[in-house]
């Protein structure tokens, strides 16, 4: 509710729109790149602490178990930020993760199928998934959070009537698909290199595609991309669906590197996963952020779980740390906006 | 409706529209012909029709009768997407943008220009965006986001969407109901500009000097239904009034002259840091005080720290000369103070509560039999204030969503008025208020004011101010620059002293 009426009726030659206009595009970015840099600090402190007080933590064997550690996490952290930028949630994404992953290895027991069969088991069972749960939330506008609440209870149940206490043992698995989750290349494990290929294209994508940049128009608001034409029912679908199959990509990710799957593998997931994107920066209430961010934020909350183990802290404290740094994130969102939003308001009163 | 030999088809037409909402009917046989290179004014009270008809050219509603005509064709517009693609541009009161995105992205959501691979093209973006702006005469960054853009700034950017895939139509919504007047001045340019372009606009206000300072026809609409379509030429005021309300009011600003008793609001210095600053004054017993100036001036933001929504930084707020402890509504309740609020939808009432719990809300106490609320009684003290309103309902069980706004204000009006206050604020009583409407409320507060209330009113319209206040505060910047008797108090003093030109004079300390 500022005015700007200090600025003469229109003016025929408008003074040059760069000037105020740069500092207030600078302040921005600032801002957004200044969540980004904040984690890879506290990333970079994380690591070098640890790496002082037990240097093995940064050895060869060191640096590829933290790779091959977060890799899962910032794949699924990917899905659901692109999700949660929609002002949408997607806490089903643990249990798709141990479905597809039990699905995958049932599939494959025994037989010799290859690698890339089980992804695409795993992409198609995790997008069936999620076009359930997004169809629920976008065309029976039912709240994403019961939505997927129900859904994580729903696939659970699935999974552990299907299980029946059995597991799936490293053993009957091909070596194909193990070789998937230990293999690498130039001496880089296959698993993190496949998560950033997918972090990369998804965030190109968000950037430069119409359908990208109108998933954060839903989230900023959904009633304005209402009215500018945006078919947001079919956008928060295909979020969910992208979700989903990057659950199932997970599970059969994890299928490859674990090899034993019980019925509840990654069970509790969501939370982390939710917890790694709103540290990464994307808010909660949509509109911003990036799924870059949301990978540092899942790397930080991996680094952080095996940096406990090295200094042999007890791991619960690890969920008090997410905790904490949870409420630091929204906190520090809360306020950004705040100040943001008075700071422009400012230099437009100018 | 049929104009046959008026030169080429209207650009945009409905005729013999219709449109209900279960048992209501909002539109019954309207016929409406914008043509090209034309400013047509759509008049009417609250709750005429004019928003289900603007909705209807803007293809969220479909009518149950009657025909969009485009260019002279019979269309259905299945959504706003259909409509826009038609050429017709909507401008809301309230603009709908992304408050995250830049503005170029707002204006260009989802037809972005593309470069191969259906990428966007980014810096085409930016280019078209600037080329808009310096077409609008504006300085607006294209890459700066849509939040914290005024009101202003952000229907300047709505205007340039719709440039930007060059509408035909371009229906304005109330768009000057927050704006000052510079800025008011502002978009009238632009609007001629778009006109002199070979725009067709439709124009919707309720200040009536700017109907006919802006537009060259006028369709009026009463409860639904077509009343006329005309050119101004040759109209007046009372008129055009006249076919709205269909009776003469010739008594919009009844407020008599007052005798004011003894001082019950006592402000002194009041501070809130970069918003306002040592702002002092007093209320008396019997007197309407109106708080002027320019939108973001800080009249509301004063209003809500005495009330004690905001908390001061700095100053005290007496009431019967008992200080008030800082930021507690509930002390400033129990003092006596009543509090209005500027947005009733958002602040004002509960939308989805029925009337008579909405108007029971500030009295929870007095409605309670044995610590539990009483729907009887409940019951009972809305329906006494509902009948000293004139409240127009079907049921005070209806939820207040479905009157219209200025049945909603009686509400709110009702809501506090209950709590039997000794000083009421009220925070623009009539935006967006219609004429009928607005007279009562006047009449209202005047009566209120001779029965010994002490009113303290902040108001951005100017008449109003003028003719209601027995005393004119006016702000500029946050500070308060001038206190201008009744007698005393002209437009010209008071913009003069609200744009910061002139201090009248210092205010009472």
């Amino acid at each position: 509710m500022t005015s700007t009426l200090h600025r003469p009726t229109p003016d025929p030659t408008p003074p040059a729109p760069a000037e105020e206009g740069r500092s207030a595009r600078s302040l921005v970015d600032a801002v957004f790149r200044a969540r980004e840099i904040a984690i890879g600090g506290a990333l970079a402190l994380l690591i070098l602490g640890t790496w002082l007080a037990n240097p093995g933590f940064l050895d060869d064997q060191g640096v590829k178990d933290l790779l091959l550690n977060s890799s899962i996490l910032v794949l699924l952290a990917v899905g659901q930020s692109v999700v949660v930028m929609t002002r949408n949630i997607d806490l089903s994404v643990g249990s798709v993760v141990g479905l597809t992953a039990f699905a995958c290895g049932h599939f494959v027991a025994g037989t010799d199928h290859s690698a890339l069969t089980v992804v695409l088991l795993g992409i198609a069972l995790g997008t069936v998934c999620g076009l359930v749960s997004g169809a629920l939330v976008s065309f029976g506008r039912v709240p994403a959070l019961v939505v997927t609440l129900g859904m994580l209870y729903i696939i659970q149940g699935i999974d552990h009537a299907w299980a029946h206490g059995e597991q799936i043992n490293a053993a009957n698995v091909p070596d194909g698909v193990l070789s998937l989750g230990s293999g690498s290349v130039l001496g880089v494990p296959y698993l993190p290199l496949i998560s950033a290929a997918v972090l990369a294209a998804t965030g190109y994508f968000l950037r430069t595609y119409r359908s990208g940049r109108e998933l954060y128009a839903i989230g900023s608001s959904p009633d304005a991309a209402r009215l500018a034409g945006i078919p947001v029912r079919r956008r928060i679908l295909a979020a969910y669906a992208f979700s989903g199959a990057v659950a199932g990509f997970a599970g059969a990710l994890w299928l490859a590197r674990f090899g034993t799957v019980v019925a509840d593998a990654a069970n509790g997931w969501e939370l982390t996963v939710v917890s790694a994107v709103v540290v990464g920066g994307v808010a909660i209430t949509g509109g911003t952020g990036s799924v870059w961010g949301a990978a540092l934020g899942a790397l930080l909350l991996t680094t952080i779980g095996s940096a406990l183990v090295v200094l042999k802290v007890d791991s619960f404290w690890q969920q008090a740390i997410t905790g904490v740094l949870l409420l630091a994130a929204i906190t520090t969102d809360r306020v950004v906006q705040v100040r943001t939003t008075s700071a422009l308001r400012k230099r437009s009163r100018r | 409706m049929e104009k046959p030999d008026k030169g080429p088809a209207p650009v945009l037409a409905l005729r013999g529209v219709s449109k209900s909402f279960g048992a209501v009917r909002a539109l019954h046989d309207v016929s409406l012909e914008l043509r090209s290179g034309e400013i047509h004014a759509l008049a009417g009270e609250n709750g005429a029709g004019k928003s289900t008809l603007i909705k209807t050219l803007a293809g969220v509603h479909r009518p149950d009768e009657g025909q969009l005509l485009l260019a002279g064709d019979p269309v259905v517009f299945h959504g706003p997407a259909d409509a826009r693609n038609a050429g017709i541009a909507v401008i809301y009161q309230e603009p709908t943008l992304f408050p995250d995105l830049s503005i170029a992205e707002n204006i260009f959501m989802g037809r972005q220009p593309r470069r191969s691979a259906g990428r966007i093209d980014r810096k085409a973006v930016h280019r078209a965006t600037a080329a808009l702006m310096s077409r609008l005469g504006v300085a607006l960054d294209p890459q700066r986001p849509a939040r914290g853009l005024s009101i202003a700034d952000q229907q300047i950017v709505e205007i340039a969407k719709a440039l930007s895939f060059d509408a035909r139509v371009l229906i304005m919504d109330e768009p000057t109901a927050a704006l000052t007047g510079g800025e008011t001045a502002r978009l009238f340019a632009v609007v001629r500009t778009l006109r002199a372009e070979g725009a067709a606009v439709l124009f919707i206000s309720h200040r009536l000097e700017e109907i006919f300072g802006l537009c060259s026809h006028v369709t009026t609409l009463r409860d639904g239904r077509h009343v006329a379509s005309e050119p101004l030429d040759g109209l007046t005021e009372d008129d055009l009034v006249r076919r709205m309300v269909g009776r003469d009011l010739d008594d919009l600003y009844p407020k008599a002259a007052a005798e004011p008793g003894a001082t019950v609001l006592s402000v002194r210095r009041l501070t809130r840091e970069g918003v306002f600053r040592d702002v002092s004054f007093d209320v008396r017993r019997g007197e309407i005080v109106a708080l002027a100036g320019l939108v973001g001036a800080g009249r509301s933001e004063v209003a809500q720290a005495v009330f004690g929504v905001d908390r001061a930084d700095a100053g005290e707020v007496r009431v019967d000369g008992r200080v008030l402890p800082a930021g507690s509504p509930t002390a400033a309740m129990d003092a006596g103070l009543a509090l209005v609020p500027e947005d009733r939808r958002l602040r004002g009432l509960v939308m989805e509560m029925s009337i008579e719990r909405n108007i029971g809300l500030t009295g929870l106490r007095s409605v309670r039999r044995r610590g539990l609320v009483s729907r009887a009684l409940e019951h009972g003290r809305a329906a006494d204030w509902a009948v000293k309103l004139q409240l127009k309902y079907n049921r005070l069980a209806d939820p207040v969503s479905v009157l219209s706004g200025g049945n909603q204000q009686k509400v709110v009006l009702a809501k506090w008025l209950a709590t039997d206050p000794a000083v009421l604020i009220v925070d623009e009583p009539t935006r967006g208020i219609d004429v009928g409407t607005k007279a009562e409320v006047h009449r209202l507060l005047s009566a209120l004011a001779a029965d010994g209330l002490a009113v303290l009113m902040v108001s951005s319209d100017l008449p109003e101010v003028l003719r209601m206040a027995d005393r004119i505060l006016v702000m500029h910047e946050g500070r308060l620059t001038a206190e201008i008797p009744r007698e005393r108090a002209t437009e010209e003093t008071v913009m003069a002293a609200a744009t910061g030109r002139t201090a009248e004079k210092e205010p009472t300390p």
